[in-house]
């Protein structure tokens, strides 16, 4: 599959040859899970199977909870009380799969900034960066959707909110968020579509995983140097990689139970400390709650919604120029799903020959930056619409601007950067050194 | 980079959730409860005591529908006395409801006693069945999220505050009677429901008004979260099985990646 030269799969049996003949699976897994990776990544390229374990809990849990919940507006939120307190082991598969959405979510974001950091999405790894900003999407979408069905205050104000967002397209925006909510407001036919939705996503995520996961095995994986694996040989290709399994297996089978034995605890201990209280109350379309909050992965996104209001100069300079059809409300959601645009167009953006952050001194400076900022947009987010909240949204949005925007162009330009190793197996030799490498270790007794 | 990124993600985490819960400008006051932390457990005499509270006063205004009368076992009472009990609740007559038999048939087809609790019985008066777990007493500091990641989300100590914590004031809106209380943060249309007294319990335990209300509200967490126990205890399962995987596992790897690392055999 991968372009780094390797043995391949050769059928022994006569029955492995009879099967191969007909349908080569066995080869396209043996490929798969053999697939040379470069020796050298750290414990940051663990997240991408941390999401694939996230995707089939959130998919296992929701396919039994699908079993016992109804979706009805009479009848959603007592369905769920219903699982909470009758069904057999429910409370637990709830709570993992409530939880489960955090954790996915968590890991997201620790992916990406890994790739913005490392320089993962750039070429040739454009693809798959965009198809995991499809992912991110749909991820988004699928959990918005998900925290609607319990029907609590949260999960109804929080529709009529997002939906909203829609209504402020010129001209078409009303009649899509009629289309979308299937009605002038969030009712019956909305909790049905989101219910069905929701149930969908999860296995388009799971087929761009797919594409996802192949794309990055045609051109092999990125690792912390961002220097590429030797491929003229299969003897210099083997020096800069190991096999998958069982080098990377179980080292993010470890991370994933060290993972989970926190999340375990949270499911356990604390399961609602991610929740909104608000959402144990029913919803009521004439009661609006004090506070609406989206769930926490939404809210750096939500700040730079919110940010843009009609004192803002830039907001006022295009009102003003598009004769009034871009306003205040229009303008905050241009920025919100630009904010994730730019950040798609990450690979064209960024000028720089140098993929690593590590051999690049200005960017990792911004870089962490960004980190901030995303953090403070996050907490920003859940602060009322106030001042000075109000004022440090609006720098913090324009940073998250300006990082994809002006600076991964410019320091391609300004940047001078670090003297990049030759090899992969340069870094690594070098690496295990500085960690102890070069003190005598007894040695083990050989493996029978 | 990974442990960086690993400490901003537990701030960040803690930042935002608590940021959720700000709002209430009134003041919890923090009583201590049995079922605290991941080592607690109920106090089934209290959840008795607040059963008494809940159905001797609460009950006058407040339902509690999502709360099937059956689970009471779990409070330790007998199926008799939970059947006893439930027997107090009234069951709709047919003769003085013909609107509710069959005209065809005569069957009462849709009379169906339900196995829960009543709803609410007065306007306003919201259902309790939840109510433990859609109130948090604990906020911040400065949306950080520090006191419910610690003390915990708060919302039994809410209701026991509440409770306890009128002023004694009050005003007239709009036709409307107000109460004054700290715990809420202003005026609010309860009046307050303890004085001392209240209901004599069985066990002895003078019944002031503190202790009705921390009663009362241990049993309306028991109601939101009847599975806290059973909750606790397959986190711990899950939490001691990761951890002797976390531990094997972190052994395999080493042991794997040791001939690539030093060249040594494994």
């Amino acid at each position: 599959m991968s372009g780094i030269p390797h043995d391949h799969y050769e059928p022994k049996s006569g029955g492995e040859k009879w099967l191969h003949k007909r349908l080569p699976i066995v080869g396209l897994l043996y490929d798969t899970i053999m697939i040379p990776t470069p020796k050298n990544l750290n414990w940051m390229w663990i997240w991408g199977i941390v999401l694939t374990f996230c995707l089939v809990l959130q998919i296992i849990t929701g396919i039994v909870l699908v079993m016992h919940y109804t979706p009805d507006t009479n009848l959603a939120f007592a369905s769920v009380e219903h699982i909470m307190r009758n069904v057999n082991g429910g409370h637990f598969i709830r709570y993992l799969h409530m939880n489960g959405a955090s954790l996915f979510f968590i890991a997201v974001y620790a992916h990406i900034f890994r790739s913005l950091y490392y320089g993962s999405y750039k070429a040739p790894r454009e693809v798959t960066w965009i198809i995991g900003i499809l992912i991110y999407l749909l991820m988004m979408g699928t959990a918005f959707m998900g925290y609607v069905l319990p029907w609590g205050q949260m999960s109804f104000w929080g529709a009529t909110v997002i939906t909203g967002l829609f209504g402020a397209i010129p001209f078409i925006g009303e009649p899509i968020q009629t289309w979308l909510l299937g009605g002038p407001a969030v009712d019956n036919a909305t909790l049905t579509r989101f219910f069905s939705l929701h149930y969908l996503f999860p296995f388009i995520i799971a087929g761009l995983t797919m594409v996802h996961i192949w794309a990055f095995h045609t051109t092999g994986n990125n690792n912390p140097t961002g220097v590429e694996v030797r491929r003229t040989s299969k003897a210099e290709a083997e020096k800069d990689t190991v096999p998958f399994w069982p080098y990377y297996v179980i080292k993010d089978l470890f991370a994933l139970a060290v993972i989970f034995a926190v999340f375990f605890a949270i499911v356990g201990f604390m399961p609602n400390y991610l929740g909104h209280p608000d959402n144990y109350i029913e919803a009521n379309p004439l009661a609006t709650p004090a506070h609406i909050v989206p769930e926490w992965y939404f809210l750096p996104f939500y700040a730079i919604l919110r940010a843009f209001t009609s004192e803002v100069w830039i907001v006022q300079f295009f009102s003003f120029i598009t004769g009034g059809i871009i306003d205040a409300k229009f303008f905050g959601v241009l920025a919100m799903f630009g904010a994730i645009a730019v950040m798609a167009l990450a690979p064209w953006l960024d000028t720089s020959s140098v993929r690593s952050a590590r051999y690049r001194p200005q960017l990792k400076w911004w870089f962490w930056l960004l980190v901030i900022d995303f953090f403070a947009l996050m907490w920003l987010g859940a602060m009322p619409a106030e001042e000075p909240y109000a004022t440090f949204s609006l720098i913090a949005s324009a940073y998250w601007f300006a990082y994809f925007l002006v600076i991964l162009p410019l320091l391609g330009v300004i940047e001078k950067p670090l003297p990049v190793p030759a090899t992969i197996e340069e870094d690594f030799e070098a690496h295990k050194s500085a960690t102890g490498g070069t003190k005598t270790l007894p040695d083990a007794t050989p493996a029978e | 980079m990974f442990k960086k990124l690993t400490l901003a993600g537990l701030l960040g985490l803690g930042l935002t959730s608590g940021a959720f819960a700000a709002g209430g400008e009134g003041h919890t006051e923090d009583y201590a409860f049995s079922f605290e932390g991941p080592f607690g457990t109920w106090d089934e005499a209290q959840l008795q005591r607040g059963l008494q509270v809940y159905t001797e006063i609460c009950s006058a205004c407040h339902g509690m529908q999502y709360v099937p009368i059956r689970t009471l076992e779990q409070l330790g009472y007998s199926e008799e006395q939970v059947i006893a009990y439930a027997e107090s609740f009234p069951v709709i007559d047919p003769a003085s409801n013909p609107e509710l038999v069959d005209p065809d048939t005569g069957d009462v087809a849709t009379l169906k006693p339900t196995d829960h609790f009543p709803a609410n019985n007065a306007l306003n008066a919201p259902d309790l069945s939840l109510m433990a777990k859609a109130r948090a007493g604990f906020h911040g500091p400065y949306g950080l999220g520090l006191n419910q990641l610690f003390n915990g989300m708060g919302g039994a100590e809410y209701i026991a505050s509440l409770l306890t914590h009128y002023t004694g004031d009050d005003k007239t809106e709009a036709g409307a009677v107000l109460y004054e209380n700290t715990t809420y943060g202003g005026y609010f249309g309860m009046a307050p429901p303890l004085y001392g007294d209240d209901v004599v319990y069985a066990d002895g335990t003078p019944a002031t008004v503190e202790q009705e209300a921390k009663d009362v509200a241990a049993f309306l967490m028991w109601a939101a979260e009847p599975k806290m126990m059973e909750r606790q205890q397959a986190g711990f399962v899950g939490v001691f099985f990761l951890v002797v995987l976390s531990v094997l596992l972190y052994l395999v790897n080493k042991r794997i990646w040791r001939p690539i690392k030093y060249g040594t055999k494994a």
